[in-house]
């Protein structure tokens, strides 16, 4: 298996990137959103993971296999997710008969 | 019928070289990269850790035999049937199969040298050991109480006992299957011999692909869920305490994420063995192989979708409840595949009835009796009604004692040539799984009754109406752990004083019967090229195999 060699620069300009959003993760907490902040956190912290993922962990310079494996994980977690919110979000059903 | 000892004419010279004379001494084991070697250091280990296990419901049955609770304390009985479930499912069950049969041969099935990553097997063990010295210390240290499911809010806020140790002992445990899973998935993947594509790959490897799946994709769960269960505990982050923000049913949800799939982890490998010895010992293609692999992969994904089948009385919503039962029922349509595929194998064949064929039969006779009591339990209504019965208990010892040890002690008498060199006794053998099957059956059979009946798991005392039955179970328990005895001592005893095993002794058509018993350390003399489906033999008068060594 080859290795791709990715340049320093690469690094460093992710790395960067990565303390930025950690710095707008705490500016933005300090405004309340109301119902958008718990989104907006979430939304950068996948972000952030996402360019762990491709570019520290190399993925996206990896084979078709690897990304295969690496969406199964995330697809199960979708599934972790779901099936419990088909219990919280029903708990409240009124019977329909 | 194919004789297991060899004929007098015919003198078996075993290999001048091979993986138990490579090395000496206790370096050339502790250090060791070969995944035969690996194998046998599992199984060691989880050996140990069985008769560990053994001795805990040995203690819970002779307590059961009356119906006062005159032999240890509630107190203590609820740490005695705790460690029995933490031993038996992550120490012994988990890794039993894969980690010692799957290690020993899924590179030699695959015609590769070893498994893709040496060292990280090696590492696997170490991890698996580490974990398992901590879980002692908390049973020496004073045992845990919680029950192998560790239950918010008891394992969180109430419990005294050595929660934490026990926590982190399987926290680290957990690596080592995630270990073992990735090295075999990337080993299917990238290691099979020229020739060897998925279809012709024998049906052990498909069930041992499908059980890496499970164990790399939930293992991370617990492992998370343990986490938080230790937040809450130390430093009380209010994850399942709803005074602290929390929700205890969040736990089980977590939990049996992984847990319910864990069960396919232990049944999985062994339906693969039984696929491999079934086809042998009636020397016939195997029916429905498609059917069978497929279905292997089928399990994982759909082991995933049914955790809520545990949780129908914890206040789930009965609407979750509904789609769980549902799909737990869905669940059963692939295990019965493999049952009808083993079936139509059988049909109008000629059976040779060796050991490693008894436990087979064993298997799926026990296997179905627990799969469809299964689907008892994943109807809503019954399920109240037998809820934290000993209905369950039966249930779930039927899978995974009638099930997956069945199969492994089966995979054990079958490569056991293989892996020793040497045949067992057969007269003895037989004799051990005759007295397992009638223990065993002894055993739980009246624990359905017991539930049904309405006695409640996880008491010391129970009314004296069910004194009979309880006093059978008992019984049973003592036959079988005979019977369990017994295999260990006659394969101890074979591996010097049993006859020298043949290359292919059944004969069979994997590769791992084309090399010389015990293999070489490097398994082949040269790469083998596979020309032939798994399963292709030729009639019995012919009793041989296809394809060229």
């Amino acid at each position: 298996m080859s290795e791709h060699i990715v340049p320093i620069k690469i690094y460093l300009s992710i790395w960067l990137t990565l303390m930025v959003l950690t710095g707008v993760t705490i500016w933005v907490a300090y405004y309340d959103l109301k119902q958008f902040s718990v989104i907006v956190a979430l939304s950068i912290a996948v972000f952030k993971a996402l360019l762990v993922v491709l570019y520290f962990m190399h993925v996206r310079y990896s084979s078709r296999l690897t990304k295969v494996i690496i969406a199964a994980g995330v697809f199960w977690l979708i599934i972790l997710i779901a099936l419990t919110f088909s219990d919280y979000w029903t708990r409240n059903w009124q019977a329909a008969f | 019928m194919i004789s297991t000892a060899p004929k007098p004419s015919e003198v078996i010279v075993p290999p001048q070289r091979h993986y138990l004379n490579a090395g000496y001494g206790v370096k050339s084991w502790l250090l060791t990269t070969d995944h035969k070697r690996i194998g046998l250091l599992y199984l060691a280990s989880i050996t140990l850790f069985f008769f560990l296990g053994g001795a805990f419901a040995t203690i819970i049955r002779l307590e059961l035999a009356t119906p006062a609770g005159d032999l240890v304390s509630s107190e203590n009985y609820n740490k005695f049937f705790t460690m029995h479930g933490v031993v038996m499912i992550f120490f012994f069950l988990i890794p039993s199969v894969p980690a010692v049969l799957g290690n020993f041969l899924i590179p030699l099935m695959i015609g590769a040298k070893d498994v893709a990553f040496p060292r990280l097997n090696l590492l696997s063990w170490y991890v698996y050991n580490i974990g398992a010295i901590i879980t002692l210390y908390a049973i020496i240290a004073g045992g845990v109480d919680t029950g192998w499911t560790f239950y918010a809010p008891l394992s969180t806020t109430y419990s005294n006992t050595n929660v934490m140790a026990t926590g982190v002992g399987i926290f680290i445990t957990g690596f080592s299957s995630i270990l073992t899973g990735l090295n075999f998935i990337v080993t299917i993947h990238t290691l099979r011999a020229p020739g060897l594509t998925w279809l012709k790959m024998p049906l052990f490897l498909w069930a041992h692909y499908a059980t890496s799946l499970i164990q790399v994709l939930g293992t991370p769960v617990i492992a998370i869920t343990i986490l938080l269960l230790a937040f809450e505990r130390a430093v009380h982050v209010g994850i399942f305490d709803p005074a602290l923000g929390g929700d205890p049913v969040l736990f089980q949800h977590l939990f049996w994420f992984y847990s319910h799939p864990a069960v396919y982890i232990m049944i999985l490998p062994s339906m693969g063995i039984v696929s491999e010895i079934v086809a042998t010992f009636v020397r016939k293609n195997i029916f429905g192989y498609k059917f069978i692999a497929f279905s292997s992969i089928a399990i994982a994904v759909f082991g995933f979708l049914v955790w809520g089948h545990h949780m129908f009385v914890s206040s789930q919503s009965v609407y979750a409840g509904m789609v769980f039962s549902f799909l737990s029922m869905a669940v059963a349509i692939p295990s019965a595949v493999k049952v009808f595929n083993w079936t139509a194998t059988l049909y109008k064949s000629s059976v040779s009835y060796q050991t490693p064929m008894l436990y087979a039969f064993g298997f799926i006779g026990l296997f179905t009796i627990g799969g469809l009591t299964g689907l008892f339990l994943a109807a809503l209504g019954f399920d109240v009604h037998v809820h934290d019965t000993y209905f369950v208990v039966a249930h779930f010892h039927y899978i995974m004692v009638g099930g997956a040890i069945m199969g492994y002690l089966g995979g054990l008498h079958y490569w056991w040539p293989k892996i020793s060199g040497r045949m067992y006794p057969e007269g003895w053998a037989k004799l051990g799984v005759l007295t397992i099957f009638v223990g065993f059956n002894l055993t739980f059979f009246p624990q359905f009754l017991l539930g049904y009946m309405g006695m409640p798991r996880r008491y010391h005392a129970y009314s004296e109406e069910f004194q009979v039955l309880n006093v059978m179970s008992s019984a049973g328990a003592s036959i079988l752990a005979v019977g369990y005895l017994l295999p260990m001592i006659y394969l101890i005893w074979s591996m010097r004083y049993g006859p020298v095993a043949s290359a292919n002794p059944w004969p069979s058509t994997g590769l791992e019967w084309r090399t010389s018993s015990p293999p070489p350390p490097e398994n082949f003399e040269k790469t083998p090229v596979v020309t032939w489906h798994a399963y292709e033999f030729k009639p019995r008068d012919q009793a041989e195999i296809v394809g060229e060594f």
